[in-house]
Parts: C-alpha cells; sequence; structure tokens
C-alpha cells in the first residue's frame, strides 16, 4: 500500500539541502509527478512506511537505495543513514534498487541523480529522517495494540521492547499503516550512534563475489535480441552510403538498419551482432573534426593562451600590478589529455515496448531521464514507462550520460523486439563522450615572507558543461523541442565562449590557497570531440597544474613544500590542519634509499585531501609504491568505504598519472582497447594508508576527492628523484 | 555437438562452434555471473576455470572446450555456501562496483589452488591478468593472502563453528 501523503511531501522538500551540484540549473525532474505510486514491490502484507522502506510479515527490512550503486558504496551508506534511526542493522536489510519516482530525488541537484559526490552530504538528515519517522510510527502503533505507555517502550535492532518482551517491527505494521504519519521524530544525537561512523562491511559485498549481482548486461527478458551499432569512427559524422549485405547474411542476424547515431545491427546473441557489425561498410561525411590530430589540439590550445583573449572570471584584487611587485615569480605550462571512463561494464540498456508501455533496464546515475527519453523516441507517455535500475559496473560519470538510452530505444522502436543494445570496449574507449584535453598556464608571485600575492590562471580546451545541457535538457524538460533544446545547448557553448566560465571546466584551478590577486583567463577551444565529467570532472586536471605550481614556487622561493603550503592556507583552517597532519606523517616517513615522496593537497566536492606518493625512477619507469592519503570529509557515516573511495580514488588517478592518453588522428580515437589504454594492473598497485581526521562536522564528499592530488604528488616525487619538471599527463621522463 | 562439463554436470549444445564460451555460458546455460568487459582477453571479467586452471573465456571458442571441465563463479559457491574467497571478499569489503570481481574470484582460486600459499610477488603475477577500474587490488591482495594455506584452516574451522 501507499501512504504517502502531503505532510511526509512537504518534509522531503523542507529537508532539501540547498546548495550548488554536478548540474545546476535544472529544477524540473521530468518523472512521474509525487503523486504516481511508488515504484516498489508489492508484498502481501508489507507495510511501505515510505519510499525508502518496506516492513514485511515476517519482519524482512527492504530498503530502496534511491542513488545509482557505482560502486562507491552509497547503498550502504544511506541504509546506514536510515538503519541508524529505524534501529535496524543495515547489514540485514534486503536491498532493492529504486525506480523512477519524485520521492527519489537528489536534494542537490533537484533531480534523481547521482553524481558530484553528493549522495552522503544529500542524504545525511533527510535519510535519518525517514528512519525516525518510520521507528516512531512503529513504537505508537506497538504502544496501542499492546496497551501500555509508549514510553516504556524501546527498540532493538527491527524489535520493540517492552519489559521482557520482544516484538518483531512486523507485529504493528497493520496498525502503524493507519496511522497519521509523522515529519519530525527527533533524530539521535551523536552520541547515540551504534552504525554511523562505526566499522562495519558492506551490504552489496556478497552479491558482488557470487556472482549474483544484476548488472544491466545481466538482464534476460523472453524473445531478447542482441544490438550492436556502426558509429562514426569520427564522433557526430553523418552516414553518407553503407553497404549492409554481407552483414544480413551474417549468422543470427535479423536486420540491420539505419538510426540517427549510425547504423544497428541486430542479432540473436550479441557475439553474432558484433561479428556482423565488423561486416558493415560505411562512409562518413568530412566533418571539421575530420582535419583534427591531437598535435592539432595541442598547437589550437597554445594559440589561444598566446592571444591572451578569453573569459576572465574571476579577477580579483590587481594581478599584474602585485605580479610586478612580487619578490619571486615563476610561470609554468601543463598539458592533461583526453581521457575515456572505460567502466568495466560496457555501456548497455535492454527495453522492451509493447504497445504503449515501454520496459527499460540499464545503470545509470540519471534515472529521471529513461522514462523522458523512452517517451521522446517512442512517442508514448513519458508514465507508460517503467525504469529498472540495475547495479553499475562503474559510473566514474560516464553512467551519467544518455545516448545509449536513446539508441536503445530508437533501435527497439524500428525492430519490434525487446532489445539489448551493447557497446564494445572499442566503443566504449573511441566514442566518448570524453575527459577534455587542457593546456593550463599559471603565472604566481610569492613575497619576501612567502606568502603568494598573486594567481594568474588560464586553460584552453572544450568546455564540460554544454554537451550535458545538450544529453539532458530534452529529458528535464519534457515538453522542449529536440531543435529547442540543442539552441539552448549552443546558448550556452556561446556564454561560456563569450561571457563567463565554466565552473566544470575550471574549478580546483585557483581556489586552494589564499592569494589576495586571482584572475582565471578562460579560452574556449572547441573542436567538436562530445564531452563530459570524469571521476572529479575539472579538479582531475587543475589539480595537476595547480599542485605542481605550487610546488615549484615553494622550490623557486627556497622554501620546504609543506611549510609553504601551510603559510598559504590560514585562512581555511580545515584544510590547514590536513596539510600540517600530513606533513607530520611525511616528516616521520623514512623511505628506503631510492624512493622519494612527493606531496599534494587538494579540494573538491567540500572535501580536503592531502596526499603523500613514495616513488622510485628506475631506468626511466616511475614506480609508485606507497601513497598515503590524509582526508578530512566531515562526519564519516562507513570509515571502509571512505577508506576505500581514497584506494579507489588514487588507483583511478594513477592509471590517469601513469597511462591514460588518448590521441586523435584524423578526428578519430587511435586507441581502441586496454592493449593500447592500459589500466593500472595490481602489480602496479602502491600500498594504500589513509588516514581520516574526524573533524564532526556535515559529511562532505568522497568518492572523487581521493582523485585530485596524486598525479602532482607523483610528479613532484619525480621531481625529487630526477630534477625534472614533468608538466604533461601522463607522466613521461624525458 | 559439443559436450563438455558445466560446474560438474555433463552439458551439450549445438551452437557455432566459433561462438566463445563466455557467451554459451551467459546466453545458453544463462549464467551470468561471468562478464563481458572487453571481448579480447584483456582484461580477465570472464575468467572461468577450465580443467582448474584460470582462463579468459571470451576469446576461448566453445570448441576448444569439448570433453574439459569448466567451473564459474556459479560453481565455486553461493551466498548461501561461500567459498572461503569469496568470505574474505565480504570480510574484507573487496568489492566497491563488482563487475570485474567473479574473474577476480576465478582467478584467485586458481592461483591458491596450485599455490595455497603464494608471496605478495606471486599474488601480484597470478592477479595481474584482471582489471579492477575501480581499484580494489589492495584489498583484493590481502582477502587471498588471508585464505592462504595457514588462514584457509583457521576460516573452515569458523564455519563449522569449532572456534569459539
Amino acid at each position: 500500500m501507499n501512504t504517502m501523503n502531503v505532510s511526509r511531501r512537504r518534509f522531503l522538500q523542507s529537508s532539501a539541502v540547498a546548495g550548488g551540484g554536478l548540474v545546476v540549473g535544472f529544477s524540473l525532474t521530468g518523472c512521474s509527478s509525487a503523486a504516481a505510486p511508488l515504484p516498489v514491490a508489492a508484498t502481501e502484507g508489507a507495510w511501505t512506511a515510505n519510499a525508502f522502506v518496506q516492513i514485511l510479515p515476517d519482519n524482512t527490512v527492504r530498503f530502496y537505495t534511491a542513488r545509482s550503486e557505482m560502486g562507491q558504496g552509497v547503498t550502504t551508506g544511506l541504509a546506514t543513514l536510515l538503519g541508524e534511526e529505524l534501529d535496524v542493522n543495515p547489514m540485514q536489510m534486503e536491498i532493492r534498487l529504486a525506480g523512477v519516482h519524485a520521492d527519489y530525488v537528489n536534494p542537490l541537484f533537484g533531480m534523481q541523480g547521482t553524481g558530484g559526490s553528493s549522495s552522503i552530504r544529500a542524504h545525511y538528515l533527510p535519510m535519518r529522517q525517514a528512519g525516525a519517522n518510520t521507528r516512531a510510527l512503529i513504537l505508537q502503533a506497538a504502544a496501542q495494540d499492546l496497551g501500555v505507555n509508549q514510553a516504556a517502550l524501546t527498540t532493538d535492532n527491527g524489535f520493540v521492547i517492552s519489559g521482557e518482551q520482544r516484538y518483531p517491527y512486523s507485529d504493528f505494521i497493520d496498525t502503524a499503516a493507519n496511522l497519521p504519519l509523522t515529519d519530525d521524530a527527533p533524530l539521535k544525537a551523536a552520541s547515540a550512534f551504534q552504525y554511523i561512523g562505526k566499522e562495519s562491511l558492506r551490504v552489496d559485498a556478497i552479491a558482488k563475489s557470487t556472482g549474483t549481482a544484476a548488472f544491466g548486461l545481466d538482464v534476460d527478458i523472453p524473445d531478447l535480441h542482441y544490438a550492436v551499432v556502426v558509429r562514426a569512427p569520427v564522433p557526430g559524422a553523418k552516414k553518407r552510403a553503407a553497404n549492409t549485405a554481407a552483414a544480413r547474411t551474417m549468422p543470427g542476424v535479423v536486420d540491420v538498419f539505419d538510426i540517427s547515431n549510425g547504423v544497428a545491427v541486430v542479432a540473436e546473441s550479441f557475439w553474432q551482432a558484433q561479428q556482423a557489425a565488423k561486416q558493415v561498410e560505411v562512409e562518413w561525411e568530412q566533418t571539421d573534426l575530420g582535419r583534427v590530430d591531437t598535435a592539432t589540439l595541442l598547437a589550437d590550445y597554445r594559440a589561444a593562451l598566446a592571444s591572451g583573449e578569453g573569459v576572465e572570471e574571476p579577477n580579483d584584487g590587481d594581478v599584474d600590478a602585485s605580479l610586478a611587485a612580487a619578490a619571486t615569480v615563476h610561470e609554468a605550462e601543463y598539458w592533461t589529455p583526453l581521457l575515456a571512463h572505460s567502466p568495466m561494464e560496457p555501456m548497455n540498456a535492454t527495453i522492451r515496448i509493447q504497445g504503449d508501455r515501454a520496459e527499460m533496464w540499464t545503470g545509470i546515475q540519471f534515472p529521471f531521464a529513461v522514462p523522458a527519453i523512452v517517451s521522446r523516441v517512442a512517442d508514448i507517455p513519458a508514465e507508460n514507462v517503467q525504469f529498472h535500475q540495475t547495479y553499475l559496473g562503474g559510473g566514474f560519470g560516464r553512467r551519467g550520460t544518455i545516448n545509449h538510452v536513446t539508441e536503445a530505444a530508437e533501435i527497439a522502436v524500428q525492430s519490434g523486439k525487446p532489445i539489448q543494445l551493447v557497446w564494445t570496449r572499442e566503443d566504449d574507449i573511441q566514442q566518448g563522450p570524453f575527459r577534455p584535453a587542457s593546456l593550463m598556464r599559471i603565472k604566481a608571485g610569492v613575497d619576501g615572507s612567502g606568502k603568494l600575492v598573486a594567481w594568474d590562471a588560464r586553460r584552453a580546451g572544450g568546455n564540460i558543461s554544454p554537451d550535458s545541457y545538450r544529453t539532458l535538457l530534452p529529458a528535464a524538460f519534457p515538453w522542449m523541442g529536440d531543435s529547442v533544446a540543442e539552441g539552448v545547448a549552443q546558448m550556452s557553448e556561446w556564454y561560456f565562449e563569450n561571457f563567463a566560465t565554466d565552473e566544470s571546466s575550471i574549478e580546483g584551478l585557483f581556489e586552494d590557497y589564499d592569494h589576495p590577486n586571482t584572475r582565471v583567463t578562460h579560452t574556449t577551444v572547441d573542436h567538436g570531440l562530445p564531452l563530459t565529467f570524469w571521476r572529479s570532472v575539472g579538479h582531475s586536471y587543475t589539480s595537476f597544474a595547480k599542485e605542481s605550481m605550487i610546488d615549484e614556487l615553494a622550490h623557486a622561493a627556497g622554501i620546504d613544500e609543506v611549510a609553504f603550503r601551510l603559510n598559504n592556507t590560514e585562512n581555511n583552517p580545515r584544510r590547514h590542519n590536513v596539510i600540517r597532519v600530513a606533513g607530520e606523517r611525511m616528516a616521520a616517513m623514512n623511505p628506503p634509499p631510492g624512493h622519494h615522496l612527493g606531496f599534494a593537497m587538494h579540494h573538491s566536492f567540500a572535501t580536503d585531501v592531502a596526499e603523500i606518493a613514495e616513488v622510485s625512477v628506475d631506468n626511466g619507469e616511475i614506480r609508485v609504491h606507497k601513497v598515503t592519503c590524509v582526508v578530512d570529509c566531515g562526519q564519516v557515516v562507513n570509515p571502509d568505504i571512505v577508506r576505500a573511495q581514497l584506494e579507489g580514488g588514487v588507483i583511478y588517478g594513477l592509471t590517469a598519472a601513469l597511462y591514460g592518453d588518448l590521441h586523435l588522428e584524423r578526428g578519430a580515437i587511435k586507441e581502441s582497447n586496454f592493449h593500447d589504454y592500459p589500466i593500472l594492473r595490481m602489480d602496479q598497485a602502491p600500498e594504500i594508508e589513509v588516514v581520516i581526521i574526524d573533524s564532526g562536522t556535515e559529511p562532505t564528499g568522497i568518492g572523487e576527492p581521493g582523485l585530485p592530488p596524486i598525479a602532482p604528488a607523483v610528479a613532484n616525487a619525480v621531481f625529487k628523484a630526477t630534477g625534472q619538471r614533468l608538466r604533461s599527463l601522463p607522466l613521461r621522463l624525458a | 555437438m559439443i559436450e563438455f562439463t558445466l560446474n560438474g554436470h555433463t552439458v551439450q549444445t549445438e551452437i557455432d562452434p566459433n561462438t566463445p564460451l563466455l557467451w554459451v555460458v551467459r546466453d545458453h546455460f544463462k549464467l551470468k555471473g561471468s562478464k563481458f568487459g572487453c571481448g579480447a582477453g584483456l582484461c580477465g571479467a570472464c575468467t572461468m576455470h577450465v580443467d582448474g586452471a584460470a582462463m579468459k573465456t571470451c576469446v576461448m571458442p566453445i570448441s576448444a572446450v569439448a570433453g574439459r571441465s569448466i567451473t564459474t563463479i556459479e560453481g565455486l559457491g553461493t551466498p548461501e555456501d561461500l567459498h572461503p574467497l569469496q568470505a574474505a571478499w565480504h570480510e574484507h569489503a573487496v568489492p566497491q562496483c563488482g563487475y570485474c570481481q567473479s574473474g577476480q574470484i576465478m582467478a584467485a582460486a586458481a592461483l591458491l589452488d596450485a599455490n595455497p600459499n603464494p608471496t605478495a610477488a606471486e599474488i601480484d603475477a597470478a592477479m595481474s591478468g584482471n582489471i579492477c577500474r575501480c581499484g580494489c587490488y589492495p584489498r583484493i591482495k590481502r582477502a587471498i593472502q588471508s585464505v592462504s594455506e595457514n588462514a584457509l584452516a583457521y576460516d573452515a574451522m569458523a564455519k563449522t563453528g569449532e572456534r569459539a
């Protein structure tokens, strides 16, 4: 049954946390209205207390995770928040992945999405409140059913305690279901926490260790057919002509046809579709991007920086005068390449359209987009589209895009069959959307006391946000025509080229240190490659420029690198403290001969992280032996998942620091699979130690902040080892 | 017709003999625990045991396994009856996204079957064919070490309740 009413909706709205997010500016969800029934399992006798929790007659507590589980541990985190106040051990809950509903909106985004290391920040209070409200109703129902004073009752892990008696919560769900909802049950004091902040395991580890966790690729429905799409090697190029005759004769092939993004091959199995797709010959139209090589990118970015043109934002104080007066001035240029996300699970979506109804199964960071997009493509009402979330075999921002949803819907409409669309690994690496390449130049000045006085930073490259608008706008605003959505996206491109910096593209380039005179000049150079968010977004490259420059400045001024950072973060006590703790750790380290320590600190997603990399260089090979991370992310919900996210962030970032490099040749990506786009493997992985500073403040992000410091920490260690300043990623010794 | 043993059961298939073992197991025998990651034998998400050895099955034609014995993650253990490595994966909170973990566990199981007490370098060597994009390597290594020879006996005692 659905017990939602107006007061609970008001609670969910009023508990929305104000503040920025990954995507700002969307206020409509595009999904079913708040009055729509909750997409929860219908179980005989179960009580649906709210969108997040059902209690079954056998006292099973079923938890619906509103945020997408892509490995970051959010399901465990949210279950812990709910369980803390509901008084149910999260490890005993039955986990369900939520469908699309207004009640599952991310309060930080205003839509149902997961990203920007936002989930624990966004839900820290709302999820606890949902648990507390549910427990309050159970206690009230128990007092009524047992005929005792509610004050005499307490709870213990799913049981109501009355004197010597223990009653399962489920004894009272029929009564609780008929009570008026509570929306302001008191929350526990932090000192009373039994799950939050305590060492515990993951709720999804057994399923993920036994092959029983269902990912999008594991979805199987009757008469399922499989589709592979032949897309332009130069992203965005349109088809001029195609020869599909050979593909049509291949075993298992049932259909070959055009879709908006290429040629779709539909077969009885994925493997057959993949073999047949190799036989499709397509002539693609020539586009401007088709004349662009990696060297073109670099040359065009360099010319853009040299032009001095661009948007200046921020521009605080008098940068030029303070640089002229500085005791030490240093300037350097940094290059970071194009990257693919390469989640281990290739992109996929499964769809079944029957009459004016459709179902889609996919693991996605923005579930709200699925009904809207399928509705647009298949011309059926959005409320007739049922979305089934799966586990995400890695996200990293890649699953915040929706081109696979559009493609799968187009193919299902044309083929008339249930379809599973699968991107090959080659598609994944070559088609994007990509982390943009960047050329950054920083000129900074230090006074005689070692204080930063001026910070003059420039970046040239493509902007990250417009392509996200381009893909998400049609989903966010179902009434908006395709041409209007494209117009808005183009307007955002024009706006970021001419009037304001795209925050996602420059974040992290200038914010972390105290310098009274600060200027960022951004020159947009857009060659037309599709771009998107990649784990830690702008921070993934700005940290390399900023923290290398800080290290270079300290060296130029003859100041210890930690002392220099401490001296220039006095206005930010939390960041200052993270540097201090990490600096003390580094001072106490005693690396073996030939090993060198590099330091870096970066603030992202409201969290401060410092990292110390122990590195050796042998015959030109950079080897990272150990990384020590010091983090302040406020109140920790699950310490081991905080550690895991830093470990993962370091290793994801090390792949980029040591290997990650996509090359454009005439507009096409040269690399194709893991042999030429290598990913860090176990024998190259460092030991990683994580030090968590318990500052007791509100929780801040953890899925991404571990990544930005690692590349500069390694580069700074390489400088100590070799005297070479490596200012390009991936790091390559001369 | 090709006949082979799948998780202890004799099975037959008349599928195109070029079809990779991975897809036969996933599509025809509906065991979805083994994953597709690269299709080129580069990432290890598809790792199964072929006559006890860890093999990349996305590039192994089904014709090559005629008469041989295949074990998948489903044959190693179940949520109700975990293999010691699966229990260790849980206890060390190894998985993040989890997509690669079937392959990781199968590679680790083959290693321990052949070498019950591997050194850290031997673990690195045996596991380096399996990519984990989430970066679970330090935990994978710790989990394997916890199940190495001495620990195995300890875990087995715990499982049968002999350890208080």
